[in-house]
């Protein structure tokens, strides 16, 4: 038994009038964990009842605790007849699990229906002692921290960053079991909101589990997503990247009352029994079979496109001597690992040696229930079998990880489209695991790729590349090799060298398929992808070149499948890298010369876009420095036809009538015109209209060019749903549709927060569904931040340098990475050259001054304790994360550093004001420093209507959910603590209607992560207060009493 | 191709304070765009008349899902749903409860019953306000006056407390309540002349002399009745009147050059004839406050007089409103 759950349930507001007679309501609760329910007294008459109940007791296995939610039920007492609910509130107690998180869950929670919505709030406590697990065959993997944000967390540094980590879990969909039939709505929606939650604590345990295997302690980038398979299942899946990481032990810097030397007492003594105590035996079969009835009969892999070409396959030779060292040291570190990818977007300087370019790899699969439940599982098998894919494409390209990597499905009926992406890269084996080789490899690799430019450079061979480019002499350091131009799905990093501000790229397409079952359908779809692919690949490409631009970062592809359409929509933001060469125009070719009039429309159109590009350029402040001509001169001379981008249909011609480039650079693009396709596509091209004055968007954690950000900022969320007109439908109608669609949703925004500026919209993700026939819904979920225009003034005279000071200043902040060898002797490489002897022998010297620091630190600590509660306190606490110190023992924080932060930010309860809790899909909040990670919300909503007229029609009620939806995050970080949510973001927002029957259904998924933050300006007039007095308002004192 | 469903969410409630008050002014959805487009918004902001309407519906919709909570301004400060900051949320209730002096002054006095909502038409015609607007201010002065009908204590900090309002706007409401209860007849022919300014004034100075509130703080009856042990402590003020000598010895002590004419006291509102030859004769305002001094004080002087706190208190609260009521 290693755990105890205590609950107490103080008290109820605002409940809704359960009996008309009174207008009053005879309130209850019921508190259940897994098997186990108590009950309060019933408080009569109120619409406020003050309970105040005693402390609720559950004994369990920690296994229990992570899988399982805490469901508190609100009922109104009825003598005659059954209780009514009145709602639920359901607590994940996964934050009180780990050691540097929460160390109590109290506040008001929203009383949720999935009928009735939010019904009054309820105040609760929930606390967790954990003992000791001596049993060798653990189950549960509490102590692993979990992070939305795909960055290393900001008060942590990154030991080592171990690689990708997957799971799925299958169930059926009680919505689709025969039960169902007959019980009511309100039955089958919490069943469903149960299992789910049930699922990812399950997923996120095994997740937990292989995280100790691989001998991490942390999951960084964890997505955890659903697919709602209808009758054939429901999937639960995540995908991460295990880390080892370290809590930066200058927090001073952050937090001055952190600097008490108590602190670095706790640490230091325990970074010796490093991660052995992970003794995770696993004998359970980790790929659960537990209700997985799926499987498929028919199967269509889809080819894919490495985005920056239509390479395929074979492995580029390897390019020069130190190439083939790196590329050696790296593989040894990665070839052990199945799959080489990150989730993570952005990495502590020197981790991306190169970037390569983007790959994806996308599967149409057909859904069945099988009956068979030996059956082995098919989903597993289908990802690996794209993940393999992808693994391959990175290696075509020279790479041998896969960074920013991704994973998302797209389901219609019983079709379903799964996608990977990510960027190939090559990465610094210093950081991975067994990164013993550093010395002389770190200078080298310094030494090759410099700071500003080195991503840039290619990694495959030049001779013998996957897919035809144009390769320069980077324009940084004139050293390398770079590609003209740059696509990848993670963040710009931070030392890159950017000319001008960055705009959000969209390329959206419309593709209409014959409704058709099964089969046919898998194959239809099947066939229409590669085409896809293709053509917002070609959008892509045009839409950076009129911004004067030459690379794309965040690049995210979605295809979504209805039954009779295919959509595709790709977002991503553009830059002008200082390393690339200028891109060239965009130059039109028309296919009949003679035509006179056509000729003059034609060169009509080619002024239009040399206008556009040039106030682009103007309007993004794009002056790259002039070159001399001869030093940037291509070595590699290239056939013309090369460069140029052919449409999918017609075919490369050589015909084409070769205008003199407006643009006087040799590698300008040409689009054909040979149909009314084309022209269409030129027209759209030219109708994106630039954001108004004073706004940026980008897709990006941060808007290049943009670095003095105020504090301001509004994170939304806006849905549209759409009714295509059913007549006539052709692919051009579609696409204008849609893509007027996105255009005036981004317009409304730009209206909507004209409040702001100036101000940048960041992070915009835009997620497409199908949701009926005709239907198409959009939703968008960004954060509009306030920058100050006269600094960015300043700062524009001097672009580059200004990039360069960030970059620095970037670096400094993050933490340089430890010269450590990794802890466990099992994981150094059996044969050491003499360097890493070396090496070894330096790092060596480190551990004694740790040994050092930390005897000086326990006498002063010793000092301190002059009152014995103070001890027996500290006892608790290390009773309390017993469990934790075998797995977790490298991130302990102070308990008393943990209560100062406590004390400081958690409101009270009985102040009547409501703390503000900022979300954010960004990693950090401008202008204010993270100071502690409280754990990761994951939460799942069912919400459905009978009366939806009456609840304002569709968007009453959606907008209504939505709302709840953020209350209840809100509600949940402030009882754990926190006064934000980073990362946070809306993985699904599945929204059904039928207003025939004036009743509509909306299942909403959102993640991220609870966070204290602390304004900049309010930590520099923080008083350094002495560590003792800070210490004595903890609530460690109800560990001691219980 | 049509949108079906477009909605806007912010986790800071987003709120526009111009669409806020064509809301409370009751427009629809469609008059407000109008309106808003004649305010030249397309021009200055470059958009499209489409956004300006989903804009506008978007707004609408808030602040439908607020008005719940408006009807309970604690509730506001106190729910999870929409997160305001506290500057916003007191505009809101603010702007909520603010209201059209010309439509209270329609009302004082009225019962605050159904069948003077159904009459609302009428008032709305005559102030030129919309229907919708008028129903949410007459729905705001019942709800203010049902909250604190049974409370205890001095009436405006009541309703200060109760619907978090600025104190000058819940001293207005404070004197809606006061003439709600003691349902003055503030509609007669003479009275028409007076703003709602002038009455709510009156209203207070009536409350700060007379009620139970003004003399002991905590006070058993509420504030906003005159209490009647004052009421029937008045009769003994008749005396003045009905004996002869005391009247004309009280005559005689008011100074001569004061020739006002002494009314019946026993009904307040017939006090008021008293503005009537004062204006007729062209009194200043000065004369009219050396006459009710001295016409205050005579009494000390008069000879088996045993009234005169009594006297004084009601003098206080009359001479107050008088002095306010006095204006062309």
């Amino acid at each position: 038994m290693p755990g105890k759950l205590k609950v107490k349930i103080v008290a109820g507001r605002h409940l809704p009038v359960m009996d008309r007679a009174s207008d009053l309501t005879d309130a209850f609760v019921e508190v259940k964990f897994g098997n186990t329910t108590f009950k309060t007294d019933v408080y009569p008459k109120s619409l406020n009842p003050q309970w105040n109940s005693e402390w609720f007791k559950f004994e369990v296995d920690d296994e229990e605790l992570q899988d399982e939610p805490l469901q508190i039920t609100v009922l109104d007492h009825d003598t005659y007849s059954a209780n009514d609910a009145i709602g639920k509130v359901y607590i994940d107690i996964d934050p009180l699990l780990y050691s540097e998180a929460a160390t109590v869950i109290s506040g008001w929670f929203p009383i949720y229906d999935t009928i009735h919505g939010i019904r009054g709030e309820i105040n609760v406590v929930v606390k967790v002692d954990l003992f000791n697990d001596l049993n060798r065959f653990r189950q549960s993997s509490c102590g692993v921290k979990f992070f939305c944000t795909t960055s290393i967390p900001k008060c942590y540094r990154a030991v080592i960053i171990h690689g990708f980590v997957e799971e799925l879990v299958v169930n059926e969909d009680p919505e689709y079991q025969w039960i169902d039939r007959i019980r009511t709505p309100r039955a089958s929606n919490e069943a469903r909101q149960r299992l789910i939650s049930l699922m990812s604590g399950e997923l996120q345990r095994k997740i937990g589990l292989k995280v100790l295997e691989m001998r991490g302690n942390a999951v960084v980038g964890y997505l955890q997503c659903f697919d709602l398979e209808g009758e054939s299942g429901l999937v639960v899946r995540a995908i991460g990247t295990v880390c080892t990481l370290d809590k930066l032990s200058n927090t001073s810097a952050f937090l001055p009352a952190c600097n008490s030397p108590s602190k670095e007492m706790k640490e230091s003594p325990l970074v010796h029994p490093p991660s052995h105590g992970c003794r995770s035996t696993h004998n359970s079969p980790i790929h659960t079979a537990t209700g997985s009835r799926l499987t498929q009969n028919f199967s269509v892999s889809v080819p894919t496109l490495i985005y920056t070409g239509m390479g395929s396959g074979s492995a580029g030779k390897e390019g020069g001597p130190f190439k083939t060292l790196l590329r050696q040291q790296t593989q040894s570190a990665l070839e052990q690992r199945e799959f080489p990818f990150f989730t993570l977007t952005t990495f502590p300087p020197g981790f991306l040696v190169h970037v390569g370019g983007v790959v994806s790899a996308r599967s149409v699969k057909l859904l069945d229930r099988i009956h068979n439940p030996d059956e082995p599982e098919t989903r597993d098998a289908w990802w690996a079998e794209i993940r393999q894919e992808i693994k391959s494409h990175a290696k075509a390209l020279g790479c041998h990880a896969v960074v920013g990597y991704s994973e998302s499905t797209s389901i219609c009926e019983e079709v379903c489209i799964l996608s990977a992406s990510g960027t190939a890269a090559v990465l610094n084996p210093r950081f991975l695991q067994d990164g013993t080789v550093e010395g002389c490899l770190e200078q080298r690799i310094e030494e090759a790729s410099p700071p500003g430019c080195g991503f840039c450079h290619i990694p495959y061979d030049e001779l013998n590349m996957p897919f035809p480019a144009h390769l320069t002499y980077c324009y940084n350091c004139r050293k390398q090799k770079v590609p003209d131009v740059l696509f990848t799905t993670i963040d710009l990093p931070v030392e890159a060298i950017v000319i001008g501000k960055g705009c959000l790229i969209q390329a959206r397409l419309c593709r209409l398929k014959k409704k058709a079952q099964a089969e046919a359908n898998a194959t239809s779809i099947s066939n229409l992808l590669p085409f896809m692919e293709y053509e917002v690949h070609t959008q892509l490409m045009n839409k950076l070149k009129l911004r004067g631009m030459n690379a794309l970062f965040g690049l995210r592809i979605q295809i979504t499948v209805g039954e009779n359409m295919l959509m595709g929509l790709a977002s991503a933001t553009g830059v002008y890298l200082a390393a690339l060469p200028t891109p060239g125009g965009i130059q039109i070719a028309g296919k009949t010369p003679n035509d006179g009039t056509y000729e003059q429309h034609i060169s009509h159109m080619q002024k239009k876009i040399n206008d556009t590009i040039a106030k682009n350029k103007e309007l993004y402040e794009i002056n790259p420095p002039e070159l001399p001509e001869e030093i940037i001169g291509s070595p590699i001379p290239e056939p013309r036809q090369r460069s140029r981008l052919l449409r999918s249909q017609s075919e490369s011609s050589d015909e084409v009538t070769e205008l003199d480039l407006s643009h006087g650079k040799k590698d300008a693009f040409v689009l054909e015109i040979d149909d009314t396709d084309a022209m269409e596509d030129v027209h759209s091209l030219l109708t994106d209209a630039p954001p108004p004055s004073g706004f940026y968007s980008c897709n990006t954690e941060i808007m290049p060019g943009i670095s003095n950000w105020t504090p301001e900022i509004q994170m939304f969320t806006a849905v549209r749903v759409s009714r295509l007109g059913n007549i006539n439908l052709t692919n051009q109608t579609l696409n204008k549709n849609f893509n007027d669609l996105c255009e005036n949703l981004l317009k409304s925004l730009y209206f909507k927060l004209r409040s702001m500026v100036p101000c940048c919209l960041c992070h915009v993700n835009f997620t497409v569904a199908l949701p009926e026939d005709e239907l198409v819904q959009i939703a968008v979920t960004a954060v509009a931040i306030t920058f100050d225009k006269n600094q960015t003034l300043q700062a524009n005279k001097a672009p580059t340098e200004k990039s360069q000071q960030r970059a620095s200043t970037d670096n400094e902040e993050q933490l340089q990475f430890p010269l450590e060898l990794c802890p466990d002797p099992l994981a150094s490489q059996p044969s050491l050259p003499a360097k890493e002897v070396l090496e070894g022998a330096t790092s060596q010297t480190g551990i004694p001054a740790a040994q050092r620091a930390t005897s000086i630190d326990y006498s002063s600590f010793a000092d301190r304790c002059n009152s014995w509660i103070e001890l027996i306190k500290l006892k608790a606490q290390t009773i309390r994360r017993g469990s934790i110190k075998t797995t977790a023992s490298l991130d302990k924080t102070s308990p008393l550093a943990e209560g100062y932060l406590r004390h400081r930010s958690v409101p009270s309860c009985t102040n009547s004001t409501v703390s503000v809790v900022k979300m954010t899909p960004l990693s950090f909040l401008p202008g204010a420093k993270i100071t502690k990670y409280l754990g990761i919300i994951n939460m799942f909503f069912i919400r459905e209507t009978t009366s939806l007229r009456e609840e304002g029609g569709v968007s009453g009620f959606l907008h209504a959910f939505i709302a709840e939806v953020f209350a209840m995050v809100r509600a949940h970080v402030a009882a754990l603590g926190g006064n934000a949510v980073v990362s946070y973001i809306m993985k699904q927002c599945v929204f059904m209607e039928n207003p025939n029957k004036n009743q509509a259904q909306c299942l909403i998924n959102v993640s991220g992560d609870a966070v204290i933050f602390v304004r900049e300006s309010e930590l520099e007039m923080l008083p350094v207060q002495p560590s003792t007095v800070v210490s004595q308002p903890t609530s460690s004192g109800g560990d001691v009493t219980t | 191709m049509t949108s079906d469903l477009d909605i806007f969410v912010g986790n800071t409630t987003l709120i526009d304070e111009e669409v806020y008050q064509l809301w409370l002014d009751g427009y629809t959805v469609s008059e407000a765009v109008s309106r808003r487009l004649r305010g030249g918004l397309l021009e200055r902001s470059g958009t499209s008349v489409s956004v300006l309407q989903s804009d506008t519906r978007d707004h609408f919709r808030t602040f439908q899902m607020l008005e719940r909570l408006l009807h309970s301004p604690p509730r506001l400060c106190q729910q999870l749903l929409f997160q305001i900051p506290p500057p916003r949320q007191a505009a809101l209730i603010q702007g909520y409860y603010a209201f059209e002096p010309a439509l209270a002054r329609e009302l004082l006095g009225k019962k605050l019953s159904k069948g003077t909502k159904k009459e609302l038409d009428e008032v709305s015609a005559r102030t030129g306000l919309s229907l919708r607007a008028c129903r949410r201010q007459f729905d705001n002065f019942k709800r203010v006056f049902k909250a604190v009908e049974e409370l205890k204590g001095p009436l405006a900090e009541l309703i200060q407390q109760h619907f978090l309002l600025p104190p000058p706007l819940a001293r207005d409401y404070a004197a809606i309540v006061f003439f709600a209860n003691s349902r003055f007849e503030t509609g007669k022919r003479r009275l028409q002349f007076l703003s709602f300014g002038d009455l709510a004034a009156c209203a207070q100075h009536m409350m700060g002399h007379w009620t139970q509130g003004a003399m002991t703080p905590e006070a058993a009856e509420p504030d906003g009745d005159v209490p009647r042990s004052f009421l029937q402590d008045l009769k003994e003020l008749k005396v003045l009147v009905s004996d002869k000598d005391l009247l004309d010895q009280h005559k005689s002590l008011v100074c001569s050059a004061l020739r006002g004419k002494i009314s019946v006291y026993n009904e307040m509102e017939t006090n008021f004839k008293v503005l009537d030859p004062c204006r007729s004769d062209h009194w200043s305002l000065g004369d009219l406050r050396l006459f009710l001094g001295s016409y205050t004080t005579a009494p000390r002087a008069l000879g088996g007089f045993r009234h005169q706190l009594l006297w004084e208190r009601y003098m206080a609260g009359i001479s107050a409103c008088l002095l306010r009521m006095y204006h062309e």
